[in-house]
């Protein structure tokens, strides 16, 4: 989805800025920077192998790995664009956080998670190298590379301008004291840093924003309320059904179809993010085995699931019980605030010194966890899969460690350059969405089909990435130059915006794998003996018939069915 | 990373930030308990709760994963 925070930044600094923090809170964000970067020295002596410093040792727990693995994802960027979401479409908003994590989180981590877990890749660009080749690799790592650096630039810019905003901070104060943090502790430690830092931030975001839903929930007077006060002011039923509204497009707010939510989404955003994202499977590829390796997308899968709590309830509670309307971002200012305004709005509603600062922090804690996650990914994959394959000699491991903190500093003076790169061209914010949606459907297909159908070849492989990643940029621009085609890309005249996402991704997911299928019927494969843990029918998955049911991850899997069930039916 | 000596969990390190902040909050709440800040809801002292249980589980949290009673 498209989060306009600059644009509302810049339309609304005429007006002061919306919280001022007391004494308290000042302290409780100084502490929360003093603890990484404690953190980052202390982690130090454990970071000095490459093995420590890229993967952690590989030693991760499952509860670790599953905790790193959803908070690498769920960046202060996301929560209050979601929480604006929420207030533009309603509980819509919701399935970016249900069925985008159902099947697709449980079948990433029993069927995706040993491929790479076994074939002992350091990164995704890693796997596609032994399943494909150089070219293929060579393609999904400067991708990746490129897209890293631009997400943590527009993290850290959305940061510094939500920090204008909300606390009236200078946009260089905000820019330099986080990315030197971050810097600081992630060269220190490297992913062990960063995965520490992820898991302490899952821990401030719930804390930070609990008091949101349920201050709100009592003076909303529970759900019950809560809908008839929607129901209310908003003369509509819309804004709190999940997919009742979905038959058509224009029967709900966000303008899209159950097709695709259900396709698009669930099935082909979902699987992309969650399956070739390097920066979030980095973290289950870090845990200490295998089993704990796939319970790690699981465990991330229940607590996915409950952060619409945190982030869903309070944009329907702003709804409810906010004394004024928010507008568009482009409507916003002299007094009039916007949607991504939201959450901060929210905080300072309920909470006074002390929580305040707590909320703010989790706030900066998720801009910060998202730079750092950024900066950590691609400092792996530039080391493993730029630098040693294509610019250096064989060289020892301490080396690369070297080139890994090296490339971390890079990594960060890259996005402190992309972030101000956006202050000239605050449209590429609108880009945002779309250039993750660029590589992540057609790696999808990508990866999906190199682990699943021993048939695929390199080149097979090769130009599928390539034609779906050309095909989605491709349908973008076409959008763009006009908006009519819109309709032929969602299948209807009545399609919105976030519609054009989901079916762009479908699109660009069909065309790759139709290529990737065409080419390597026509081409030569791998011999067998080189596919060895890198496709399905090469690869021993461990058994667990002699584990009891509750140790398997198979039996956690179906527990995230049976709780996504219950959700979809509870919210209709 | 034996040969460095055990890391000490994140469990710990997260034990000690929350019960941190429990104890500011918690300090804020009761020197404000007669004069709570303008907010909605104020009467329901949230930020004495709020500091309650955050030192509660960071303290929890602190004990249980303190270096060398537990090894992870």
């Amino acid at each position: 989805m498209k989060l306009n925070v600059f644009a509302a930044a810049a339309a609304s600094i005429q007006t002061s800025h919306l919280i001022s923090l007391a004494p308290a809170d000042i302290l409780i964000i100084v502490i929360y920077f003093a603890v990484v970067l404690g953190i980052g020295v202390y982690l130090k002596r454990y970071a000095n192998t490459a093995n420590d410093f890229f993967m952690a040792g590989r030693e991760m727990s499952a509860w670790v790995a599953g905790l790193s693995f959803l908070s690498a994802n769920l960046g202060a960027l996301e929560l209050m664009g979601w929480a604006a979401a929420t207030y533009q479409y309603g509980i819509l908003a919701a399935h970016f956080y249900w069925i985008a994590a159902f099947p697709a989180l449980p079948l990433m981590g029993l069927v995706m998670m040993p491929f790479y877990y076994v074939s002992k890749t350091h990164s995704v660009p890693g796997y596609l190298h032994l399943r494909f080749g150089e070219a293929t690799r060579a393609l999904g790592g400067i991708s990746f590379a490129v897209m890293t650096i631009l997400m943590s630039g527009i993290n850290m810019y959305a940061m510094a301008i939500v920090m204008k905003v909300v606390l009236g901070w200078n946009i260089h104060f905000s820019i330099w004291v986080s990315s030197l943090t971050v810097a600081a502790y992630v060269t220190l430690g490297g992913l062990y840093s960063a995965i520490f830092n992820e898991v302490l931030q899952f821990f401030l975001i719930w804390v930070g924003v609990l008091t949101v839903p349920v201050l709100g929930l009592i003076e909303a007077g529970g759900w019950s309320g809560l809908v008839l006060k929607i129901h209310q002011r908003l003369q509509s039923d819309e804004y709190v059904h999940l997919w009742s509204t979905l038959g058509t497009f224009s029967g709900n707010p966000m303008g899209v179809n159950w097709a695709g939510m259900l396709l698009g989404l669930g099935g082909v955003i979902a699987f992309g993010y969650w399956g070739t994202d390097f920066l979030v499977i980095q973290r289950a590829m870090a845990a200490k085995d295998l089993r704990s390796a796939r319970l790690a997308p699981i465990i991330a899968a229940y607590f996915k699931m409950m952060v619409p709590v945190i982030v869903i309830l309070p944009g329907l509670l702003a709804l409810a019980v906010l004394p004024y309307k928010l507008v568009p971002e482009g409507d916003a200012g002299h007094g009039l605030h916007s949607y991504n305004e939201v959450l901060p709005l929210m905080l300072a509603r309920y909470c006074g010194p002390g929580l305040l600062g707590l909320g703010i922090t989790a706030l900066i804690a998720g801009f910060m966890s998202g730079m750092a996650g950024n900066v950590s990914a691609f400092a792996t994959v530039w080391t493993y899969d730029i630098y040693r394959p294509y610019l250096a000699k064989p060289a020892s491991d301490a080396h690369y460690v070297l080139v890994g903190r090296w490339c971390t500093i890079l990594g960060v003076i890259l996005s402190i350059g992309a972030a101000y790169f956006v202050t000239q061209f605050k449209s590429i914010m609108d880009y945002m969405q779309a250039l993750v949606s660029f590589f992540i459907a057609p790696l999808c297909a990508t990866v999906l089909i190199g682990m699943l159908w021993r048939r695929a070849t390199p080149k097979g492989g090769f130009y599928g990435l390539l034609a779906g990643t050309v095909g989605s940029v491709a349908m973008f621009t076409l959008v763009r130059v006009n908006h009519a085609y819109l309709a032929v890309i969602a299948l209807s005249p009545n399609a919105k915006d976030m519609a054009e996402n989901l079916y762009r991704a479908i699109w660009s997911w069909l065309i790759c794998a139709v290529v990737t299928v065409a080419v390597s019927l026509v081409t030569t494969p791998k011999p067998i003996a080189e596919l060895k843990n890198l496709v399905y029918g090469q690869i021993e998955f461990p058994a667990e018939a002699s584990m009891p049911l509750y140790k398997r991850p198979i039996f956690w899997a179906c527990g995230v069915g049976v709780f996504f069930a219950i959700l979809q039916w509870k919210f209709w | 990373m034996q040969k460095q000596g055990h890391m000490l969990p994140v469990w710990f390190f997260i034990g000690l930030l929350l019960a941190a902040y429990g104890a500011i909050i918690l300090t804020v709440a009761v020197v404000d308990f007669h004069h709570p800040a303008d907010v909605v809801l104020a009467q329901y002292h949230p930020d004495l709760f709020g500091g309650m249980i955050l030192l509660a589980l960071g303290g929890g949290y602190t004990y249980w994963f303190w270096p060398g009673r537990r090894t992870k």
